[in-house]
């Protein structure tokens, strides 16, 4: 039974198709696994019992011509997933349960998944290390002491421990890469518009995109057909082409022209994500690429932008969190004091600096200063990227500026925290797709990730990339199941 | 120098001061559903019923805009000579309170979807354009009730998603006539649109009043007020000549006046302040990220146009133009959509002069009586032609048709069936009426010696008795002519 866990997405649904495995057996071998690894604290919200008893009932009919036949699946917990607690991470919504489910959910189970539970994140999706979350933090089944990075950090550390063979996460600023990497997983953030944000808890909307979290690329890019629909209740979804990602997915990358950004040199690099790179640019060679030096020249402007454009959009969209109409409620003498009380309770420190942060900013006498000027870099970064792709078909980079941290590390720290998302967030300020691949590991032995960009709508280039690098680089995670007893 | 005699003056000693209005009226967009929610939109449902995730704002729900509603906006603008602004973006402007779910009410803010236009008023002294700055769309939040509970408050939030137009004036109005002018034209040509059902006692038009003052014949606008959310034209009315009267009183008394933001007290007929320029909410207006700015192509607009009815101008210059009423009857006949379609049936089979008179002059007092609306007439377009033919045709007498109209009044009776069922038919057999005039010089033999030796006025007597005899049936102009023979 233990076996079942250790396959990938492609070989359990191979397996359920050809009838080798049940629904039920699959549902079961993963439920006792998330029950056995308690302690890395992935879950927030367990729903073993209703998991079992769906596939029992996907086995009684099985329809295996879905693309996820009697799959279980937990998911970030900011999916709004109906008739199950959604929390955001956060005591706010500590007791809310949605009389809907988001669309990207239902896409899922739509194709025949099944939700196992809710998984732990940084509260409101913002932070870099699960360590924001009023459900606690999460450990990096890579090791005890690690973070599995975040704000997707119980996503990323369930799919690296095999607590579920897949999960979506969401990414506004590197939140599905920067943890992907953390763990030596894979995680796409697709393109602005590919995937519906409706149901998800909002942090920053034009930012937020939903996407898969995986063991492979190959289960990566089944999840992201699943899960990229065209929705007109989202009025920022994209009605365009959608390939059949896993379908069209090719090694084949002879002459593709692959850009390496000199601006992704930043000061006090470490000399291990810098070795990573070049061993990336000698993979993506080998793979036949071509590699053409390029320049993005407002990089260094893209955190301090994110960090405003960010902030100030959390800061409206979590203003409907105010005690009046779900979720928690302290009570106060007046309106105006309960509002105070709830949102001070309620809400954790991190999620106060950026909502104070985002209110700052959209300040009047301050909006042009910050806000308005933030949006024009913004517009120049993203005239960055579509100058390269006149030149390449798409961009290598790091993921992240370093291996997985320490817990407690850079808590006290948010400036340090927030430079961890320096390679990820000009791809979410572009609105364009970027995949995290592990890559390698420093010399602690923990993994690296390397970054590749894509034009938008592109999310096929990229996956074959990542596809035909991730075999030359055939990366191996060292996990040793130390959290279980 | 000629003095304008409507002209709206606050005297104070030897000084004469000028007042200058600006108005927002909020308009409620007549729609089934809300602008960004598929919520009904119904007066009157039982609260909370009419409330979708969107409009509650719910964790990750997302606002999608409602066409029809760009629609309304966009043939309001229209109407009102404006320019539409192909792009146009829906801004957050973020304020806490309770019956406001999402933090933030979705408007316009920077780039509103209709620009600078025009509304006409015809004054006693002549026409008056009035400025308008801009329309936007927006979304009307809940309703706070207060008095349902000692502790609690109650939040209703069948409102809440509601679109409303706001309509942005320019200062260019000067008296509380011309508000109320203002305030009804801009209403009738709604309401000509179908955009806006302009009912203010259910609060589909409502509008926060600018009011300052100046002395006479300064160029410069003086500070400010603004009177908040008043829904009655004559709430407005009496808002502004309280404001007013308060802001010369501050300058006659040498002092300053605060920019402010005042509510109108309508028992104690008084505006109180409410916040200050310093307690003024600061919006933190940003585009609204869930929404793409709003584009509308040029065919989207001129298929709209192809909608657009004939206004109340055009209307009355035709009405003027065609059946040669007077300014003054035309204003009345066009001043709404349904008073004008009702008069257009009745003059369809009717002469016009008598129709003009009949609806002005009978009909509205009649309905003004029972406080009916033209749209409850019990009299219908048809069957008042009807009664006007019978006039004409020499059937009844004016005055005969106002009792018959009395009876119609009751019920929409056919007139032709009342005259006949009453025998109301005028006599207009000469035979019938000399035996009838006969009776009544025999009855009456010392006022016809009387009349014979002079005394001429007597004659209206003998008219009258004989008008009296007959049951006010007899022809006049023959009782006239046969009198004046036998006398």
């Amino acid at each position: 039974m233990s076996d079942i866990t250790k396959h990938s997405l492609s070989e359990l649904v191979e397996n359920i198709k050809s009838k080798k495995l049940s629904s039920s057996e699959v549902t079961k071998a993963f439920v006792e696994r998330s029950e056995k690894s308690k302690e890395l604290n992935a879950y927030i919200t367990e729903d073993y019992a209703n998991a079992l008893n769906k596939a029992k009932k996907f086995d009684e009919k099985p329809n295996l011509d879905l693309k996820l036949p009697g799959i279980p699946i937990a998911v970030k917990d900011l999916f709004c997933t109906k008739d199950l607690r959604t929390t955001a991470g956060s005591k706010i919504l500590n007791n809310f349960i949605p009389t809907y489910e988001s669309t990207v959910t239902q896409n899922i189970w739509n194709d025949g998944a099944i939700l196992m539970g809710k998984l732990n994140c940084d509260e409101f999706a913002m932070g870099s290390s699960n360590e924001t979350s009023f459900f606690g933090n999460v450990q990096n089944p890579i090791n005890k002491n690690l973070v599995p990075g975040g704000s997707s950090g119980g996503s990323s550390s369930a799919v690296a421990a095999q607590l579920t063979p897949i999960t979506i996460g969401t990414d506004t600023g590197g939140s599905i890469r920067q943890p992907a990497s953390f763990t030596g997983t894979v995680g796409l953030k697709p393109t602005y518009g590919s995937c519906s944000r409706y149901g998800i808890v909002a942090f920053a909307s034009s930012l937020d995109q939903a996407g898969p979290m995986a063991q492979n690329v190959k289960d990566c890019a089944l999840l992201q057909e699943v899960i990229s629909t065209y929705d007109e209740k989202d009025s920022t979804s994209i009605d365009f082409k959608r390939n059949e990602y896993s379908k069209e997915l090719t090694k084949d990358i002879k002459g593709k022209k692959i850009g390496i950004p000199k601006e992704y040199r930043v000061d006090g690099m470490p000399k291990e994500i810098e070795d990573l790179w070049k061993k990336g640019i000698e993979y993506a060679k080998d793979c036949g690429a071509e590699i053409i030096d390029i320049s993005l020249p407002h990089t260094n402007y893209a955190l301090p932008t994110y960090y405003i454009v960010a902030p100030a959009e959390a800061s409206s969209n979590l203003a409907r969190y105010d005690g009046v109409k779900y979720g928690f409620r302290a009570e106060g003498d007046n309106l105006i004091d309960m509002y105070e009380k709830t949102r001070s309770e309620g809400f954790g420190a991190e999620v106060q600096r950026r909502i104070m942060i985002g209110t700052y900013v959209l300040s009047s006498g301050y909006y042009d200063a910050y806000y308005l000027k933030a949006q024009k870099v913004r517009k120049l970064i993203k005239n960055d990227f579509d100058d390269a792709y006149e030149k390449v078909d798409a961009i290598l980079t790091p993921s992240t500026p370093s291996s997985a941290f320490k817990i407690g590390e850079k808590t006290n720290d948010p400036v340090s925290m927030y430079l961890n998302d320096i390679f990820t967030v000009p791809v979410n300020l572009a609105g364009l797709p970027g995949i995290s691949i592990p890559a390698g590991h420093d010399a602690k032995g923990y993994p690296l990730g390397l970054q590749i960009i894509g034009k938008a709508f592109d999310e096929q280039n990229i996956l074959n990339i990542a596809y035909a690098m991730e075999e030359k680089i055939n990366f191996k995670n060292n996990i040793t199941d130390w959290w279980i007893k | 120098m000629s003095k304008n005699k409507s002209e709206y003056l606050i005297n104070r000693h030897d000084n004469q001061y000028e007042v200058v209005i600006g108005l927002e009226v909020h308009a409620q967009v007549s729609s089934q559903s809300k602008l960004f929610s598929t919520s009904a939109t119904k007066f009157g449902a039982e609260p909370n019923t009419q409330v979708s995730l969107v409009d509650a704002a719910f964790p990750g729900m997302l606002p999608v805009i409602n066409e029809y509603c760009v629609k309304q906006a966009i043939k309001t603008g229209i109407g009102l000579k404006a320019k539409i602004n192909k792009r146009s973006v829906f801004d957050r402007k973020n304020y806490f309170y309770a019956d406001l779910p999402q933090g933030y009410q979705i408007s316009q803010f920077k780039d509103p979807i209709v620009g600078e236009g025009k509304v006409i008023l015809d004054m006693p002294d002549g026409q008056k354009e009035i400025g308008i700055e801009r329309l936007h769309l927006e979304q009307d939040a809940g309703k706070s009730i207060h008095d349902l509970d000692p502790k609690n408050t109650f939040v209703d939030l069948n409102r809440s998603g509601v679109a409303l137009m706001e309509i942005v004036s320019k200062p260019d109005l000067r008296s509380p006539d011309e508000v109320n002018a203002y305030i009804k034209k801009l209403r009738s040509i709604m309401r000509y649109l179908g955009t806006c059902d302009g009912n203010m006692q259910e609060g589909s038009l409502r509008a926060d009043v600018n009011v300052s003052v100046r002395k006479k014949g300064s160029k410069e606008f003086g500070t400010r007020c603004e009177i908040k959310n008043v829904n009655s034209i004559k709430f407005m009315q009496m808002a502004i000549e309280y404001e007013a009267n308060r802001q010369v009183d501050l300058i006659e008394d040498g002092q300053t006046i605060d920019q402010e933001t005042r509510l109108f007290d309508t028992k104690k007929n008084e505006t109180r302040s409410m916040r200050s320029k310093e307690d003024a909410h600061d919006y933190r207006y940003f585009p609204d990220p869930d929404l793409l700015p709003l584009e509308v192509s040029d065919d989207f607009i001129e298929n709209l146009k192809l909608e657009i009815p004939e206004l109340p101008d055009e209307k009355k210059k035709r009405f003027i133009d065609k059946f040669k009423l007077s300014p003054y009857e035309a204003n009345i006949l066009v001043s709404d959509i349904e008073t004008s379609n009702y008069f257009e049936n009745v003059i369809k089979k009717s002469d016009v002069k008598l129709a003009t008179n009949w609806i002005i002059g009978e009909l509205f007092a009649a309905l003004n009586e029972k406080n009916l609306e033209i749209t409850e007439s019990p009299i219908s377009a048809g069957n008042l032609s009807k009664l006007i033919n019978l006039i004409k045709d020499g059937t009844i007498s004016g005055k005969i048709a106002k009792t018959v109209f009395e009876q119609m009044m009751e019920g929409d009776k056919d007139p032709k069936k009342i005259v006949e069922e009453k025998g109301l038919k005028q006599e207009s057999d000469p035979k019938a009426l000399e035996a009838l005039i006969d009776k009544v010089i025999d009855d009456n033999r010392d006022k016809a010696t009387e009349y014979k030796s002079g005394k001429v006025k007597l004659f209206g007597f003998f008219v009258g008795q004989v008008m009296k005899v007959s049951g006010g049936k007899a022809n006049p102009q023959l009782v006239n002519e046969i009198l004046k023979k036998k006398l």
